[in-house]
């Protein structure tokens, strides 16, 4: 679980580095990185609540 | 009233406020060592949350953010997504380094590395290089104060006063209240930051286009293929960005970082406030956006570093500039604060002692580490006067270089076969590459980060020197522990 913001971020860029589809009006590769920088903290606290279950 | 004496005013007020803050929060606590360094161990899920908010949302952030995206375009997204990344590590380290630190009384990095590996030469070495990236890191600090103090001013105060003065105010409180005193000023510090950055954020390219989305239409016209990689720049490509998002993503080794883990009440609380803190660099986008409206609204400046506040002194009134500046003075004094004192720490506790006093008590060493908060400061000060390019090459080096410390704390953790000299061959290779190719200016080198080459092998020694020295030792009896490192 911790891997994939690691691909979505940071090892698939030459994917995701572009200008378009403009989203909300935003370029496309400022998107993208803040839609994963607000979806991080959410992976991350499914992670916790699995290991406190362990 | 002038506007430079309106936005004045306004600042000092901020400052002081701050001081106040500062000065006031250990009042009625007893200042050992313990809690100078750590607040006792005694931290909240906010509070820590905060110290390290403080600490990783520096000038750099604001000044140097913007003022990179105005030079250089798209490659700065690096800075969102490692400080994302390496809240991760920061998940899976975090706990058990802060059990470690309970049960041995650790403090420092120096700390650390003294009782893993039971080398004391090994602890110096990282403590001195700690403290010399610290000390180059702080100069920034001081540096963008001056900047900012100077522009809000409308250039009525000059850099050197303004650097001067703030200084003396950061080593007082430092002195006074420690690492507790350095969260409050932070709470302050946080509230008006995160404001100046929704202002700035949303109302610069709002005054200037009518939004947003405009405002990069705009952009995107003027300049196609300046927000992607490598933007504004030649050398920085997509197999730069991803090497030092790797590196810097290592930002639990830095000194201080490491240091404010031990302040948590318990592990869960470092656990927990690693899951909220990607939060943070969302403000950070906002900062973007303002340096992406500095680039159309005043184009042309040298030094991009004043982009931002040059824009913002175009578009609002002084007073409303003067809060931007308070803010901004803070979040050089709150880091600045915090690298003293970590660096104070360091040089008292893992080379003075164990070198020229062994047998000095912890409040010797307390007292050590005030004298160094006085030297440290007057060093950081002249630097920061007297800026060279030797300088710049240094602080790109503390990156890369605080990311050599990172094998020995994580294989130390998870591994009984890596021994201290491993670490010190591999951790002295690391530096030697890094700053090698620092300093010839071959960074990048093949399009990849300095930083990560030293990384790679300073653990290919760091394996070959720790399978040929024998002897193990690890001063942590079960290493792991009762936290279990990994999901």
């Amino acid at each position: 679980l911790a891997l994939v913001p690691l691909c979505a971020l940071c090892l698939s860029v030459p994917l995701w580095d572009r200008l378009t589809p403009r989203v909300l009006g935003l370029p496309f590769n400022i998107f993208w990185i803040m839609a994963w920088v607000a979806l991080t903290p959410v992976l991350m606290n499914i992670m916790y609540r699995i290991e406190r279950k362990r | 009233m002038s506007p430079g004496t309106v936005a004045l005013s306004v600042i000092f007020g901020i400052v002081a406020i701050g001081s106040c803050i500062g000065f006031l929060a250990a009042k009625r606590r007893q200042l050992n060592l313990e809690e100078w360094a750590v607040a006792g161990r005694g931290l909240g899920l906010i509070l820590v949350w905060i110290l390290l908010a403080g600490e990783m949302f520096t000038t750099f952030s604001v000044l140097g953010i913007s003022g990179w995206i105005y030079s250089k375009g798209g490659p700065t997204l690096y800075v969102l997504v490692y400080l994302t990344l390496g809240q991760i590590l920061v998940f899976f380290l975090g706990p058990s380094l802060w059990e470690l630190g309970r049960r041995y009384g650790l403090q420092t990095l120096g700390d650390f590395f003294a009782r893993r590996y039971g080398d004391r030469l090994l602890a110096a070495t990282v403590a001195v290089a700690g403290v010399l990236f610290l000390i180059v890191y702080l100069q920034l600090q001081l540096t963008g104060l001056g900047i900012i103090v100077s522009i809000a001013s409308f250039e009525r105060i000059g850099r050197t006063p303004a650097m001067v003065g703030s200084t003396v105010v950061v080593a007082c409180f430092v002195l006074t209240s420690g690492v507790r005193g350095v969260v409050w000023v932070s709470v302050l510090k946080d509230f008006l930051l995160v404001a100046v950055a929704v202002l700035i954020g949303i109302g610069l390219p709002y005054m200037h286009f009518g939004g947003i989305g405009p405002m990069f239409t705009a952009l995107i016209k003027a300049k196609p293929d300046y927000l992607t990689m490598p933007g504004g720049t030649t050398n920085l490509t997509h197999s730069w960005f991803i090497s030092t998002v790797l590196v810097n993503s290592l930002l639990f080794a830095w000194p201080h970082f490491f240091g404010s883990i031990f302040t948590a009440r318990d592990g869960d609380t470092v656990r927990r406030n690693s899951v909220i803190m990607p939060f943070y660099a969302l403000p950070l986008i906002l900062i973007v956006f303002a340096g992406c409206t500095a680039l159309l609204v005043v184009p042309g400046l040298a030094n991009g570093d004043l982009a931002l506040l040059t824009a913002v002194r175009k578009t609002f009134p002084p007073w409303l500039l003067g809060v931007i500046g308070g803010a901004g003075a803070l979040t050089a004094m709150v880091p600045a604060a915090i690298q003293i004192l970590t660096a104070a720490t360091l040089v008292a506790k893992n080379v003075y002692r164990p070198f020229f006093a062994p047998g000095l008590s912890e409040e010797g060493v307390a007292r050590v580490a005030r004298v160094a908060v006085g030297a440290i400061t007057v060093i950081a000060l002249f630097l920061a006067l007297n800026t060279s390019p030797t300088l710049v090459g240094l602080l790109i080096l503390a990156y890369s270089g605080v990311a050599q410390f990172a094998p020995g704390i994580v294989l130390g953790l998870y591994s009984d076969r890596v021994t201290g000299r491993g670490v010190l061959c591999g951790l002295f290779t690391g530096l030697a590459v890094a700053g090698f190719l620092t300093f010839t200016h071959r960074d990048p080198f093949l399009g990849l980060n300095a930083g990560f080459l030293g990384l790679v092998l300073n653990i290919v020694v760091l394996a070959a020197v720790s399978s040929l020295s024998g002897g193990k030792y690890n001063g942590f009896e079960s290493a792991s522990g009762p936290v279990r490192p990994i999901v």
